[in-house]
């Protein structure tokens, strides 16, 4: 039965009661207690930094080279925050309904109103690390919008938010590293957790520059290590990005919640060869200010500044009137491709569609645009040589963000005491969709304000326990296991790359479990990949050796784990029968051709049991005290 | 599209290196240079041999982990570019691109094209942050920041840490680096109370790294993907003087 360990009280007075009824550690005693930390990004660094502030001793890792490169530093537009500073209406739960319908009601309520309540603190505290937030000429912070809402809450450095506010994580955890309470392991990765009688006590990692296996105890292990959208091959994320820390831990017992709850981000520059790499995110907040069109007539093979105004098909303007362009993400994602998909198509392979910022260069001039985007613009400059100042960006959906991840309770940890999980490896406040510049937000939220308040509650008991230490033979067995493994996979020596099967994975996942999804072909998808995972066992190459630095076993290790979460996600899509969110079931869709949920049935979050090859299923069920779940509308 | 890439190759930090060539065919002018190098990768692994080493992640020009030194410019032929966001459009058929490593005392090679640049890092640990605890922020518009400083701050605040400035400069110098971070932080109210203390210790640990002196060539403006300019080591420059002399 799984606990989620609502407080008792009031939605307003559930986390005030938390931290009234949580146990305390005092500081004397915190010294003694060791917490691992994997990941840097905004809640991996968040939460060591504020760990050691506490007085725990934290080892912090991250396969970077410097903690300063975690994916968080790539997000663009912002941070939402229910600071109500334009006085236009915003209240703490206006910001707790609109990311609860944001996410189609699949997500608790008690969590996300949390996510609320904490956000404004958040920003005092970012602006006291010293981000330089937008500012008016008088001084104080500025707003903006973003998708699935209508207010301004969104807080913003530039398009480099992501940046400065894990530059401003990682100086604190290098002020804590000075003060010698964090040590730092950049060039390490996690390739095993290490669970002794039912509790996570260490982990096995791999130094990346000698290939040295070394072993780590601890008394408690935070995993904060990002989204697995790298799944898909092409996404937005870093090519480092992959989901082997959370995949070990759900072999070891932590249940996998909402697998298939994957976002696909409708501004990536579009895919243009076979060879390609990464798909570049251009920010939401781009959004605010362009408009998404495509030409009224198929095939229109005419350049975008040559079609007339009446034969253009501002399609989420026409389909959602009243929030038009900032629809949320799922909706604006599929709309694109049903536009794609008919053959109104735009560019050299049709796959994209038109953001425009013609009008709001009209209407605000050049240098308000420049100074909103214009390192966006510089940046679409660089990979497409196309100046956006004078036609149209191409833009198109990619897959982006995870809502789902390992399941956690109101503490966040995971159903393996003493394993905790922070930011995106979760699934916690995000439900079946994430809105935009929450994420920033909850991965900050987890990491600074919410883990260091919760994880006494399971420490104050470890303080009466032994400690653990690497010599206990459950380390020696589990860095056997590892072993057995990298050999295994350099033992192949077939004739194919590892790129090669991670290109085939990727295929599969994008066509049948991405932005539309049927039971068809979730089926045929998961026996295809079985057949991936059979032939890559089988044929994969990979060259050099295992005590080195050796980037082809990196990707062929981190490969292996994403064929297998590939069967998840399909296999979750599959049990799932409703649409909600990013999940759209074909067979399930209104004749406007929205989702349709069934809250009688499916109102319940999927928690995966691993079992060998197959997976069981849990459920936590949702229920909803303060706000009804309705159809989610944005006409 | 048909280039001749030659490459650094180094198997670890003791060995010596050498230069190898590769003729790598099936390219197009819309791979970017990384994924140029990728294909060559795949091709090795196909005739059973060890992959080239070289540092990438985000792919798109904010991480700083990419860098490699392109027919003798950092970050490749243009100005204010990282090596992710280069694009084999920049090159002509039948090119010969020449890739090597960072070069710099303070950045030893790990392995081929891979430096370490944990000297940066060193850096930012003597004072590249406000001594603020979780917790003890004040409301965020209690502290106001006129915008022409918030943007000072900013343009500063923007360095990636991909340490272009430092393989580009004949003196191996991290000032524009540093200077960065001493801006961004010594500038906005919040940075003020450690501000001395800061620019002492961030400048000396400079020094202690191994890094160079800056003698105003001005390359490192030219490379720096985010254009950071040389303006901010005279700042720091100015800052260091008086914090010396006055506290």
């Amino acid at each position: 039965m799984l606990d989620s360990k609502i407080p008792e009280g009031s939605l307003e007075n559930k986390w005030r009661n938390y931290q009234i009824k949580a146990q305390l550690i005092n500081p004397a005693n915190k010294k003694k207690l060791n917490i691992i930390v994997v990941g840097s990004g905004l809640a991996g660094a968040g939460a060591a930094a504020t760990l050691a502030e506490l007085g725990y001793d934290v080892k912090c890792f991250c396969y970077q080279d410097s903690a300063r490169r975690a994916h968080s530093v790539a997000a663009q537009g912002g941070i939402n925050a229910a600071k109500n500073y334009q006085h236009d209406g915003d209240s703490v739960w206006r910001m707790f309904h609109d990311t609860l319908k944001g996410g189609d009601f699949r997500s608790r309520e008690a969590n996300v109103y949390r996510l609320a309540e904490l956000s404004a603190p958040l920003i005092d505290h970012y602006v006291q690390q010293g981000v330089p937030f937008a500012r008016e000429y008088g001084g104080v912070l500025v707003n903006r919008s973003f998708g699935g809402v209508q207010v301004q809450r969104t807080f913003y450095a530039r398009g480099q938010t992501g940046q400065q506010l894990l530059l401003a994580a990682y100086s604190q955890l290098y002020k804590m590293k000075r003060a010698k309470k964090v040590e730092m392991f950049p060039r390490h990765e996690l390739l095993d957790l290490v669970v002794i009688e039912g509790r996570a006590k260490g982990i096995i990692v791999r130094d990346l520059i000698t290939g040295k296996l070394k072993r780590f105890a601890a008394d408690a292990v935070v995993l904060a290590t990002g989204g697995y959208s790298r799944v898909f091959r092409l996404s937005t994320l870093a090519i480092g990005c992959n989901g082997s820390a959370i995949w070990k831990a759900h072999k070891r017992g932590a249940y996998f919640a909402a697998p298939s709850f994957t976002q696909i981000h409708p501004t990536a520059l579009p895919q243009t060869s076979e060879a390609q790499s990464k798909l570049t995110l251009m920010s939401e907040s781009l959004r605010n200010d362009g408009r998404i069109w495509v030409p009224k007539k198929k095939g229109d093979d005419r350049k975008a500044n040559t079609i007339p105004e009446g034969e253009r098909d501002y399609y989420l303007e026409r389909r959602y009137p009243s929030f038009g362009n900032l629809a949320p993400r799922d909706i604006a994602s599929r709309a694109a491709k049903e536009r794609i998909d008919a053959g109104y198509g735009v560019g050299r392979l049709k796959n994209a569609v038109y953001l425009d910022f013609k009008h709001a260069i009209e209407r605000f001039g050049m240098e308000t645009i420049k100074d909103r985007y214009g390192n966006l613009f510089k940046m679409y400059k660089k990979i497409t040589g196309v100046d956006a100042y004078n036609e149209p960006m191409q833009i198109s959906p990619a897959a982006h963000f995870s809502m789902g991840g390992l399941w956690v309770d109101y503490e966040l940890m995971t159903t393996i005491p003493g394993l905790y999980a922070i930011g995106e490896c979760n699934f916690s406040d995000h439900g079946a969709n994430r809105l935009g510049a929450n994420s920033l937000l909850q991965a900050s939220i987890d990491g600074y304000f919410v883990l260091p308040n919760t994880i006494n509650n399971y420490l104050a008991h470890a303080l009466k326990e032994d400690h653990p230490t690497t010599e206990h033979p459950e380390f020696e067995r589990v860095e056997n296991e590892v072993k057995e493994h990298i050999n295994k996979l350099l033992s192949v020596q077939g004739n194919k790359t590892v790129d090669h099967f991670h290109r085939e994975l990727g295929k599969v996942m994008w066509q049948e479990c991405a932005m539309s999804r049927n039971a068809e072909g979730l089926e045929k998808a998961i026996a295809q990949i079985k057949g991936i995972i059979n032939a890559f066992w089988n044929e994969v190459n990979v060259t050099g050796g295992h005590k080195e630095m050796n980037t082809e076993l990196e990707k062929a290790l981190r490969l292996a784990d994403f064929l297998e979460m590939g069967l998840l996600m399909c296999t979750d899509a599959l049990e799932r029968e409703e649409s909600c969110g990013a999940h759209f079931r074909e067979e399930f869709q209104t004749s406007e051709g929205e989702a349709l949920r069934n809250d009688d049935t499916y109102s319940y979050v999927s928690a995966w049991e691993y079992n060998g090859g197959s997976f069981n299923l849990h459920k936590e069920d949702l229920t909803f005290e303060n706000v009804q779940p309705t159809v989610r509308s944005y006409k | 599209m048909k280039v001749i890439f030659k490459i650094w190759r180094q198997e670890n930090a003791a060995s010596k290196g050498n230069f190898e060539s590769y003729e790598v065919d099936g390219l197009t002018k819309d791979m970017s240079f990384l994924e140029a190098l990728d294909h060559l990768n795949e091709l090795l692994v196909s005739i059973n041999k060890r992959v080239i080493a070289y540092e990438y992640d985000c792919r798109e020009g904010i991480c700083g982990q990419c860098g490699v030194f392109i027919n003798g410019r950092a970050h490749g032929p243009h100005d204010h570019m990282t090596t992710c966001q280069l694009h084999m459009r920049s090159f002509e058929d039948g090119d010969t691109i020449v890739v090597e490593p960072w070069r710099a005392s303070a950045f030893p090679i790990i392995k081929d094209l891979v430096v370490d640049r944990s000297a940066l890092d060193n850096i930012i640990e003597k004072g590249g942050y406000i001594s603020a605890k979780t917790g003890t922020a004040p409301e965020a518009n209690a502290i106001l920041v006129g915008k022409e400083l918030a943007d000072k701050a900013m343009d500063a605040a923007a360095c990636i840490g991909c340490g272009a400035c430092v393989a580009t400069c004949k003196n191996s110098s991290a000032s524009l680096f540093t200077a960065a971070k001493i801006n961004h932080l010594n500038s906005l109210p919040q940075g003020k109370q450690e501000a001395s203390k800061r620019v002492l210790e961030m400048t000396r640990q400079m020094e202690l790294e191994g890094f160079g002196s800056c003698t105003f060539t001005g390359a490192c403006e030219v490379e720096c993907p985010e254009g950071i300019s040389i303006l901010n080591i005279a700042e720091m420059n100015a800052r260091r003087t008086k914090a010396k002399w006055l506290g």
